[in-house]
C-alpha cells in the first residue's frame, strides 16, 4: 500500500480532544502516521482532498446482530459489513443469539473464521453469559476469552436469578471479562410489547412499566458493590433508570451504560398505528424519557450509543404487533441519526462522536476509536450538512426493517477507510 | 489435681473431639505422637490390642463415606472395642426422628464412644450435649473434619520430619470444604504457612481472617509450597452456577505436572479422596508415587483414629 494523505479535512477525535482542519497521513502499513494542521505531505504519497468534510475515527458499534449462523436469510457477515461501512462503522461487537447460540469454544472458532473470510470490518464477537441464554449456568468465561471473545451478553435476555448473577460477577471479576446485561424483570414484563402508558392503552396492547428495567439495574448495581467486575448495562430507556445510575455513580460504583440511538431519537408516539418496525426492546418510551436520556449523555451517565442493529425478515414483522419480532436495523443510519441530535442542538458534536468511538473502545479495552499516531487508520469521513431521506430499499442490510423509513436526515458518510484502505465511498 | 502424677493434655479437657478449633497444640501433638506408635502395629502381622476391650463404639454416619467409616471401624476393632456402624441415610431419620431423639435412644444402650458424620455443621456439638459418652466428629457439614487434618499432619511429619516452617497450599472448593477448614487450623497451629487457592466463587468470604493467604491464581498460590493439598470438587457444583464447567475448572485449577512446577521442586501432593481424575487432578500425577501421598494418607488414617479413640475414650 502506498502512503496516503487526506488533506483539508476537519478532524474530530475526542480521544485526543482534537477538532481542527488539517491533514491525516497514513503510512504504508495502514497506520496513522500523523494528524493535524502541521501534518506534512510527501511527494510520493497518494493525496485525497476532503475539503468541506469531517474525519472521525471509525465508529465502534457495541451491539449488532449478524445472522450467521442460523439466520442467514436475515443478515450475513458480508451484508452486515457492507451496511456498517456505508455507515462509517469499522468495528462491530456481534451478539451471540445465533442458532446455535455462541456459548462454547467451537462456535467461537467458527464465527471468527467465517467473519474473517466474509466480512471487511473489524469484528468483536460476544458469547452468551449463560448456556443457551437460558439464565441457568454460566458459560466458560475463561476459555472463551482466551479464544477471542470480547465480552458476554445474553442479548435481549436477562439473568433473573440474583444468586447466579452474583456468582457471575464474582467469577468475572477475577478474570477481567466484560458482562453486558439487558435489564428487564421477566415477571413485570410478561406478555408486554410496548411501553406502559397512553399509547399502550390506546392501542390496546400489554405495556411494561419502566420499573421492570429499573429493578434489575438496582439489583445488579447492589451486587456490583459487593462483587466489582466489568459491568455494562446494554441499553437503558427511561428517566427512572437514569436516576438509579446517577445515584450509584455518585456512590462510586464503577460501571458503564449504553443507549440505543432509537431511544434517543424516537418516542412511543412514533409507533403510530401498530408500526412493528418500532417494536423494540427496551421499548420506546415517552418524550420525557427521551429527553432525559439526552441529558444522561451530556452528564456522562450514559457512555455509549449503539445501533442495536436487529435485522428481521418481512415475515417476522408482518404480524399483529404483539406477535411481531422485536428490533430494527440501524447500523447504516447510526451516524446520520446521531447527527440529528447535533443539528437539533440536543448535543454537542464532540460528545456524540465520543459515544460512538473512544468510549465504547475503552469499555471493550480495544485499541480502536481513536486517530492517535500508530493506531489503525480506521476512519469515517462524512459530510456534516448533506440532507438525505432514508429509503429502506437503498440500505445495504439484507433485511429492511428500519425504524426511520422516510426520515429526513442531515449528514451522510462519504468514505470509510479500514486500515488505510478505502473500503467504502459514494 | 496435685496428687496426679502423669498429667497429659487430653485428660484436662472435655472428652469430645469436635474440631481442631477446640484443640490445644499440646493435645494435637499428643494425638500425633500416640498415632506414630500405631503405624508400626498396623504394618505388622498381629494388629490387635485390648486397650478398648469391653468398650462399645457406635459409628453414626448420616452421610455416605467409604474411607472415614472403614477407617474408624478398623481402628476401633484393632483396639479391641465392640464396634457397631449405623448408616443413617436410610434409617430413623427417614421416619422423622430428630438427631436428639436418635442420640437419646443410642445413649440408653450405654455406648462409650459415638463417632458421628453429619451433613449439618454443628451436629456433633449438639449430640455431645445430649449423651454421656465420648463424641468424635468424623466430619460435620462444611465445618470440621478433625481426624482428616490430623492424619494429613501425620503424613506430612512422616515425610518431612516436621510441619513447622513448611508452606502448605490447599486448593479447590474451599467454600464447601470441612477438610480445608480443619487443615487450616491445624497446620497454622503447628507452625506452617497456609495458602488457599480457589476460584472466587468457591472462596468463602473472610477466609483471610483464619490466618491464610488467599489466591485465585495457581501460579501465585503454589509459589514456594512444600505441600499441595487438592480438594475434591463435588460433581453437583461443577455444572451448577458456581463454575462454568469441568473443562474450565481443570484448565485453571486442575493440578497438572506443569502447574505443580510452580511449587517447590520436592513438593508433595495430597488429596483427602475420593478423587475426580481429570477435574481437580491429572490422573498420572495422582498415581505418581514420587509425588503423591494419597495412599499413605489412607494408611495413616487408621493410626490417627486409633490414637483418637484411645486418648478420648475414658
Amino acid at each position: 500500500m502506498k502512503e496516503k494523505i487526506l488533506t483539508n479535512v476537519r478532524i474530530i477525535d475526542p480521544s485526543q480532544t482534537i477538532d481542527e482542519i488539517g491533514n491525516i497521513v497514513i503510512d504504508e502499513k495502514g497506520k496513522i502516521k500523523s494528524i493535524g494542521k502541521k501534518s506534512g505531505t510527501s511527494k510520493s504519497a497518494e493525496k485525497i482532498d476532503l475539503k468541506g468534510l469531517v474525519a472521525i475515527p471509525g465508529l465502534v458499534d457495541m451491539k449488532a446482530f449478524v445472522g450467521e449462523p442460523g439466520f442467514e436469510y436475515k443478515e450475513n457477515f458480508r451484508t452486515l459489513s457492507q451496511a456498517a461501512l456505508a455507515g462509517g462503522v469499522t468495528s462491530i461487537v456481534t451478539m451471540p443469539n445465533t442458532k446455535p447460540v455462541i456459548d462454547n469454544v467451537s462456535m467461537v472458532d467458527f464465527i471468527i473464521r467465517r467473519g474473517r473470510d466474509k466480512a471487511k470490518v473489524n469484528l468483536f464477537p460476544c458469547a452468551s453469559i449463560t448456556r443457551q441464554m437460558e439464565g441457568n449456568q454460566m458459560t466458560e468465561f475463561g476459555l472463551l476469552k482466551a479464544r477471542g471473545i470480547i465480552g458476554f451478553s445474553d442479548v435481549n435476555k436477562t439473568i433473573q436469578n440474583s444468586e447466579l448473577m452474583s456468582r457471575i460477577m464474582n467469577y468475572a471479576s477475577d478474570i477481567d471479562v466484560l458482562i453486558m446485561q439487558h435489564a428487564e424483570d421477566y415477571e413485570l414484563a410478561k406478555n408486554s410489547c410496548i411501553n406502559q402508558g397512553e399509547v399502550a392503552t390506546r392501542l390496546g396492547l400489554q405495556g411494561v412499566s419502566d420499573i421492570a428495567e429499573k429493578i434489575i439495574i438496582e439489583r445488579d448495581l447492589s451486587l456490583l458493590s459487593e462483587f466489582p467486575c466489568r459491568y455494562h448495562i446494554n441499553q437503558i430507556s427511561s428517566k427512572n433508570s437514569l436516576n438509579v445510575i446517577k445515584k450509584n455513580k455518585s456512590n462510586g460504583i464503577k460501571f458503564s451504560t449504553g443507549v440505543s440511538i432509537n431511544n434517543l431519537s424516537l418516542n412511543q408516539n412514533d409507533i403510530g398505528e401498530f408500526r412493528t418496525f418500532l417494536k423494540l426492546s427496551p421499548p420506546l418510551r415517552n418524550e420525557e424519557d427521551r429527553l432525559s436520556l439526552i441529558e444522561g449523555i451530556k452528564n456522562d451517565l450514559i457512555n455509549v450509543i449503539v445501533s442495536d442493529h436487529i435485522p428481521e425478515d418481512e415475515e417476522s414483522k408482518r404480524l399483529p404487533f404483539a406477535q411481531a419480532a422485536t428490533g430494527s436495523i440501524g447500523i447504516e443510519t447510526l451516524l446520520s441519526l446521531s447527527l440529528e441530535l447535533y443539528h437539533n442542538e440536543s448535543l454537542p458534536l464532540e460528545k456524540i462522536i465520543k459515544c460512538l468511538t473512544i468510549n465504547p473502545a475503552k469499555i471493550l479495552k480495544i485499541d480502536k476509536g481513536s486517530l492517535k499516531e500508530g493506531s489503525d487508520a480506521d476512519i469515517c469521513i462524512f459530510d456534516l450538512e448533506k440532507p438525505w431521506v432514508v429509503k429502506a430499499e437503498e440500505l445495504k442490510s439484507k433485511s429492511k426493517n428500519t425504524a426511520i423509513e422516510n426520515r429526513k436526515l442531515q449528514g451522510k458518510v462519504k468514505m470509510t477507510l479500514l486500515q488505510g484502505e478505502v473500503v467504502y465511498s459514494n | 489435681m496435685a496428687t496426679e502424677k502423669k498429667v497429659t493434655a487430653i485428660k484436662n479437657t472435655p472428652k469430645h473431639l469436635l474440631g481442631i478449633q477446640n484443640l490445644s497444640v499440646l493435645e494435637a501433638k499428643e494425638i500425633l505422637t500416640e498415632a506414630k506408635s500405631f503405624i508400626k502395629l498396623n504394618r505388622g502381622s498381629s494388629k490387635k490390642l485390648d486397650v478398648l476391650r469391653g468398650k462399645t463404639q457406635i459409628n453414626l454416619f448420616f452421610e455416605p463415606s467409604t474411607r472415614t467409616q472403614s477407617s474408624f471401624d478398623l481402628a476401633g476393632k484393632r483396639l479391641g472395642a465392640d464396634v457397631m456402624t449405623m448408616n443413617m441415610g436410610n434409617s430413623a431419620l427417614k421416619k422423622g426422628e430428630t438427631l436428639i431423639d436418635t442420640a437419646m435412644t443410642l445413649n440408653a444402650m450405654h455406648p462409650d464412644i459415638i463417632v458421628i458424620r453429619h451433613q449439618d455443621s454443628g451436629a456433633p456439638n449438639l449430640l455431645s450435649q445430649k449423651v454421656n459418652c465420648t463424641v468424635i466428629n468424623a466430619g460435620d457439614g462444611r465445618r470440621e473434619h478433625p481426624t482428616q487434618a490430623l492424619l494429613d499432619a501425620l503424613t506430612i511429619i512422616n515425610r518431612k520430619g516436621n510441619i513447622e516452617g513448611l508452606k502448605i497450599a490447599i486448593c479447590g472448593d474451599i467454600l464447601h470444604s470441612r477438610v480445608a477448614r480443619s487443615n487450616i487450623y491445624l497446620m497454622n497451629m503447628l507452625g506452617a504457612e497456609v495458602n488457599v487457592i480457589a476460584p472466587k466463587t468457591l472462596m468463602p468470604k473472610g477466609i483471610d481472617s483464619l490466618g491464610v493467604k488467599s489466591f485465585t491464581d495457581m501460579k501465585k498460590g503454589l509459589d514456594g509450597c512444600d505441600i499441595v493439598m487438592m480438594l475434591r470438587l463435588q460433581n453437583e457444583r461443577m455444572q451448577g452456577s458456581f463454575l462454568p464447567s469441568k473443562r474450565e475448572y481443570y484448565e485453571f485449577f486442575g493440578l497438572t505436572p506443569e502447574k505443580l512446577k510452580f511449587a517447590k521442586k520436592d513438593a508433595l501432593l495430597m488429596h483427602p479422596g475420593p478423587m475426580n481424575r481429570g477435574v481437580e487432578i491429572d490422573t498420572k500425577l495422582a498415581d505418581d508415587i514420587n509425588v503423591s501421598l494419597v495412599k499413605e494418607q489412607v494408611e495413616l488414617g487408621v493410626a490417627v483414629r486409633m490414637a483418637c479413640l484411645k486418648l478420648y475414650c475414658k
